[in-house]
């Protein structure tokens, strides 16, 4: 299935189609080996990484919301090392894009986590300065433009692999933030994480998550990833992996002509685990209805007069 | 090697009104009727409507000859009550089977269930084929259909409710003590309220029976991926109550 027509390449990293699977809605890859042929998606963000085990937050992680869903799962996970010694190795057989999405709670362990990570078998890194459901770091960096190019800076400091930096749509000027990691050295820009949100139970008064906020994510946040890409998309030269509510491939067009490179799926791999080889079959037949040679002849082709 | 997993749209067959807001509905999913244990689960996705996620749904019965699996289920939310407005012939989604189901290595497990927790365990009764007894609870009598369904399957059968309406009056786990000790039963096998499952589990480490328990969380994607259903285990590990699950040795999470 894989074809001339989809294949791509972003920071470097050649891919067999610009789709991948978004950070944390796709454990490490393996889960969905079932429904997926892991080696035709573009990469797949594993699950976010931290340099310490974390056991994530406790009580309700997630609930359902009109189009969408709210999670606080908090970064479980069980640290770099055991990802490095078990897991890699594990995955390796899959012959997928394996890109590491990594947290730290300073700057510094980004460039230690990152310095871990460049071994074989890692394609790039993908930093969260995002993550809105942990205390320390996560979104704390991802809302301040300095605070990201640091980690930028820190993480292209210690490895030679592509560096991917994901953007918070949590701020007042999202192009102001790419544009500062861009200078820092990012080599290309996820967008956009979740958005903070919450739900209050009426009959016990109490938050119907255990962290109280959590992440928005689902097709009710697609409105905003766009507008987010395409705003960034034409103000970067580096590339933007477009994420947020793609859920069809007509969803993933609108994020291609609104400027992304490559897309990548989250919360419709709950939904529908296959729905990634949908996609991969829908682009392939529209690019070849519209008369067009590859994927890139798409990107940020829209025509706003 | 496991068999791989199936996501199959299935019509359904049957549906119908059991008691106040619990429902049974009947499915044909040959591929998935064909690998359920009794213990293990399904997701169920509505097709159109406004339900994005999966609701998680243990087997109350699977006929590997005919393809069909059973749901007993109650409503308590927007995603069951959706379940139980479908019709004959409407279509869901099935992604399973799921998780890992309970040891049917027993000669005669006692098995304990106490109101919706009972349905996965009627599949465990009908595979033992009447090498179990069962103790059931529930609030009053109209809720204890279970009893005519458990019957065909169990050697005894034993009924609490919480008014007395039916069976003896009471906490289903008030009879367990005397029933431990008479029964002669090599394994209790539970399912239901946490509080009641721990407390059957304590009383089973007690009389020196294996105990298998099993956990009930919100999921998104029950293939182990999305973290959702983590849950402490005993040796300070964290388990998800999906892949290494539902279905736990009862020292394992108690």
């Amino acid at each position: 299935m894989s074809s001339e027509r989809l294949k791509t390449e972003i920071a470097g990293i050649p891919m067999n189609t610009p789709v991948l699977t978004a950070s944390g809605t796709f454990g490490f890859g393996e889960e969905f080996a079932d429904f997926v042929d892991l080696s035709l998606l573009g990469g797949v963000m594993v699950k976010g990484t931290t340099l310490k085990p974390r056991r994530g937050n406790d009580g309700v992680r997630i609930t359902e919301t009109p189009s969408g869903m709210l999670n606080c799962i908090g970064l479980e996970n069980p640290g770099v090392e055991v990802f490095l010694r078990e897991t890699l190795p594990r995955i390796s057989r899959h012959h997928m894009n394996v890109i590491v999405n990594i947290s730290g709670s300073t700057v510094e362990e980004y460039g230690v986590l990152a310095e871990m990570l460049d071994v074989p078998g890692v394609a790039a890194i993908e930093l969260n300065v995002s993550c809105p459901n942990v205390k320390e770091g996560g979104i704390v960096f991802g809302t301040d433009p300095k605070a990201a190019s640091d980690v930028v800076r820190a993480a292209k400091k210690w490895t030679k692999k592509p560096v991917i930096l994901k953007l918070s749509p949590n701020v007042t000027d999202i192009v102001l933030m790419a544009k500062a990691v861009e200078e820092a050295g990012a080599d290309a820009i996820s967008l956009i994480n979740t958005l903070m949100g919450m739900e209050i139970n009426i009959h016990t008064w109490k938050p119907t998550l255990g962290n109280i906020t959590g992440g928005l994510s689902g097709p009710c946040i697609k409105p905003v990833a766009l507008r987010m890409v395409w705003q960034v998309a034409r103000q970067v030269k580096i590339p933007v992996i477009g994420m947020g509510g793609i859920a069809s491939w007509q969803d993933a067009v609108e994020f291609f002509l609104a400027g992304a490179s490559a897309v990548a799926v989250g919360t419709a791999n709950f939904v529908h685990p296959g729905v990634t080889m949908d996609i991969i079959r829908g682009l392939e037949q529209y690019l070849q209805e519209k008369g067009l040679a590859n994927i890139r002849e798409l990107v940020g082709k829209v025509e706003c007069g | 090697m496991a068999l791989p997993k199936l996501s199959l749209d299935a019509p359904i067959l049957a549906q119908e009104k059991m008691a106040d807001a619990v429902y049974r509905m009947t499915v044909h999913c040959p591929g998935i009727a064909a690998q359920a244990q009794p213990g293990s689960f399904v997701q169920i996705r509505l097709l159109g409507g406004d339900i994005l996620l999966r609701r998680p749904l243990g087997i109350a019965d699977a006929d590997a000859e005919k393809g069909t699996i059973t749901f007993i289920y109650r409503i308590l939310g927007k995603g069951t009550s959706a379940f139980s407005n479908l019709c004959t012939d409407d279509k869901v989604n099935v992604l399973g089977p799921l998780g890992h189901g309970f040891s049917q290595n027993f000669k005669k497990p006692l098995i304990v269930g106490g109101g919706m927790g009972l349905s996965p365990l009627l599949f465990y009764a009908k595979a033992m084929g009447k090498k179990a007894d069962v103790l059931m609870g529930g609030k009053t009598a109209s809720e204890m259909f279970w009893a005519k369904l458990f019957e065909p399957h169990v050697s005894k059968a034993y009924i609490t409710t919480d008014d007395g309406s039916l069976g003896t009056k009471g906490f289903t786990v008030s009879l367990l003590p005397e029933l431990l000790e008479e029964g002669s039963y090599d394994a209790v096998i539970v399912c239901g309220p946490e509080i009641m499952m721990r407390k059957t589990a304590e009383l089973a480490r007690e009389a020196g029976i294996s105990c298998q328990v099993s956990l009930e969380k919100r999921m998104a994607c029950g293939l182990g991926a999305c973290l959702s259903c983590s849950i402490d285990a005993t040796d300070g590990t964290r388990r998800k109550v999906c892949k290494d699950g539902p279905v736990f040795w009862a020292e394992e999470v108690f």
